[in-house]
């Protein structure tokens, strides 16, 4: 049965990383991945996996060597960060393309300038469309945790899509927490041997990959990518639902906490979602209904449960933890509004802007949010679509 | 939210305040709570004022913001006492641990401080004296655990042996322990 | 174009992947000549570097000797013609009669 360990979140995820003991692992540091793949490292030299680790001189080799391996019919993942995944850009995109089921567990920081190595989601959300599955977590369990279920998840037959899993840079990658862990069988025994379906090195079979594609193909061959991510939802609460009998720790595509009854609901991802939880009881107690929409999985959105669960509500607020700049507000706000239009709620919808480069998250900050929510829901009016919480005027 | 107990830690880059922040969280996660521990996010150096946290709880751990309102303050470096309000938010029922030469009445006159319990103890000595290096990490450590009450002395000894006894040699891990002891006995109160 | 006759994107292996090896053979470029290459077996010494460096795999050869060209394949590009060694020129590109 499960083993507690205190253990921070890049640990957290170097040990789903050892129990799920991929083949190749190729891995260069930064800031705040860093130590997690010096976990990782550790678990190589005791001999604890079988992975061949390449340690290469950039992330676009990182990247461009876990496509390789994963071509090549191995289970390859990778870790990054920021300006890492920023150089990486260029084949992030290709091993989805591909349809290569990878799996990189992504520590959120700030994209430069100014430099700063401290928390916000600009990273990932920067290449929200670059065709992989993701997957937020809110504290460090939840980084074992869908470190375990993303592979799974990636390397479905219907899916065959890579997926990052992203854990908040310092607030959850360097903070110690304690940690339910599965063994490393049961881990082996639940992500199962990956059997790829085109190894590109299988004599027998020769296929080739990566070929170049005009007008004639290339739109027929990247319709499929739709399909894939969108089948990636039902797997994901498929293998959510089977860790659940597992673990006991049950996951969906979000984990709506005191919506049934809630008026007023922020959607938030990562860690400030556990942050908000203790603000929402303490309104509660004080009979203000109040809810929160934890958000996990991003890519692929699931934006027809997320207007069914907001359906009703008096206001929403989401807040985003990244600038998308001449939006009409941050990435989660758009997709969530979008999802309300299009499902036709007409709610009132704030956005706020939130912990740029590490700007901490009070409690204050989040109960400035729900005491802003209140009001909205009272008048129905929005005078101020856009909010920058916690932002010096 | 009462039954949490927070704990800010006061050091400078290298005297393992950090360290200090998880060992203790490690000893509580032993007696069965629920723990958090986490530094200060910046770029630490050698001899820069660092901060950590140690979250304590009966119930999970859903927070993930800094600490304001500690219960109580371990400072590892009494010449932090003149470069950072080491008593920001420590509230009126507050407890100091401070590794210093002084008695806890001089260092109260000192910060000009009303309320709080005020306790020193010579930590820098004792880890010169029992690991022969001036880490006075272990020594903090068990200081705060008495000032506080908040674990068994035994807890913290079993949890700081299990976690190192893989990293170093047992003669480090018995200065250690004889560290966390004596600063345990050692530690004053007004 | 003659999109509609093309497989739909259901039909497509995943990945833009190619599943059946050495399929470029399907493909005749014989059809791009313009000019087609004209050997001559008495000054060629078949040190076989056409083989090496036509680009379309059009220049075939049996027992290590030169045996002539696939005209399927042969583009005309006249690769072959400019690469024959300046004192031997056994290959020379002729317009096509068409």
């Amino acid at each position: 049965m499960a083993k507690i360990l205190a253990l921070t979140g890049n640990e957290a995820a170097a040990y789903a990383m050892m129990q799920i003991n991929p083949d190749v692992v190729a891995a260069y540091p930064i800031t705040p991945q860093t130590a997690l793949m010096q976990k990782f490292a550790d678990f190589v030299a005791d001999g604890d996996v079988d992975t061949e680790l390449i340690l290469v001189e950039s992330e676009h080799s990182a990247m461009s060597a876990t496509v390789g391996a994963s071509a090549g019919g191995a289970r390859a993942m990778t870790a990054t960060a920021a300006n890492g995944l920023a150089l990486m850009w260029e084949i992030v995109y290709i091993a989805a393309s591909n349809r290569l089921p990878i799996v990189m567990p992504v520590v959120n920081r700030a994209l430069s300038a100014p430099i700063n190595i401290l928390c916000d989601h600009s990273d990932s959300m920067g290449c929200r469309d670059a065709g992989w599955i993701q997957i937020y977590s809110e504290n460090a369990q939840e980084a074992y945790d869908n470190t375990i279920q993303a592979m799974r998840i990636a390397e479905h037959p219907d899916v065959l899509t890579p997926a990052m899993v992203t854990l908040d840079g310092f607030i959850i990658s360097h903070g110690m927490e304690d940690i339910r862990l599965l063994e490393k069988k049961e881990v082996q025994k639940f992500v199962g041997e990956y059997k790829p379906p085109y190894p590109l090195l299988n004599p027998q079979h020769p296929v080739t990959y990566g070929p170049i594609d005009f007008h004639d193909y290339y739109f027929e061959h990247k319709r499929p990518q739709v399909d894939g991510m969108e089948n990636a939802k039902r797997v994901a609460v498929q293998v959510g639902h089977e860790f659940g009998q597992k673990s006991g720790r049950t996951y969906g595509l979000f984990d709506a906490y005191r919506m049934e009854d809630a008026e007023i609901a922020a959607v938030i991802l990562g860690s400030t979602a556990g942050t908000a939880r203790p603000v929402v009881d303490e309104l509660r107690q004080r009979g203000i209904k109040a809810g929160l929409l934890k958000l996990r999985v991003f890519r692929p959105f699931p934006a027809m449960e997320i207007a069914k669960v907001l359906s009703g509500k008096k206001a929403v607020a989401v807040l985003d933890r990244s600038l998308s700049f001449g939006a009409q507000g941050g990435p989660l706000f758009c997709e969530v509004c979008s999802a309300l239009y299009n499902e036709g709620h007409r709610i009132p919808v704030i956005n706020f802007i939130y912990g740029l480069g590490g700007r901490a998250v009070e409690i204050e900050n989040i109960q400035e949010v729900y005491q802003k929510l209140g009001k909205v829901a009272k008048t129905g009016n929005v005078t101020k679509i856009v909010n920058y919480l916690n932002l010096r005027e | 939210m009462t039954e949490m107990t927070e704990i800010r830690w006061h050091g400078r880059g290298g005297q393992g305040a950090v360290t200090a922040a998880k060992i203790l969280a490690q000893a509580a996660l032993g007696e069965g709570r629920h723990i958090q521990a986490f530094p200060e996010y910046g770029a630490e150096r050698r001899g820069a004022p660092v901060r950590a946290f140690t979250r304590i709880s009966e119930e999970p751990i859903y927070i993930h913001s800094p600490i304001h309102t500690p219960d109580a303050v371990a400072v590892l470096d009494s010449t932090l006492l003149d470069a950072v309000d080491v008593t920001e938010g420590l509230p009126e029922a507050g407890i100091l641990v401070v590794n210093t030469l002084e008695s806890p009445g001089t260092i109260r006159k000192r910060l000009t401080l009303k309320g709080r319990k005020i306790f020193t103890v010579d930590a820098t000595q004792i880890s010169i004296d029992c690991i022969g290096k001036p880490i006075p990490n272990a020594p903090m450590i068990g200081a705060v655990m008495k000032a506080t009450g908040i674990l068994p002395l035994e807890g913290l000894v079993d949890g700081f042996r299990n976690k190192f006894s893989e990293k170093f040699r047992p003669e480090v891990i018995k200065g250690n322990i004889k560290a966390i002891k004596r600063a345990y006995k050692e530690v004053k109160t007004e | 174009m003659s999109q509609a006759k093309e497989p739909g994107y259901k039909d497509l292996p995943l990945g833009a992947l190619i599943l059946d090896a050495g399929n470029s053979e399907k493909y005749e470029t014989g059809g791009w000549r313009t000019f087609m290459p004209v050997h001559d077996p008495k000054k060629c010494t078949n040190c076989l570097l056409c083989w090496i460096l036509c680009p379309d795999g059009a220049i075939i050869v049996k027992n290590e000797k030169f045996a002539g060209f696939n005209m399927k394949h042969c583009k005309g590009c006249g690769i072959c013609a400019e690469e024959c060694p300046p004192k031997i020129k056994a290959i020379t590109m002729v317009k096509e009669k068409k």
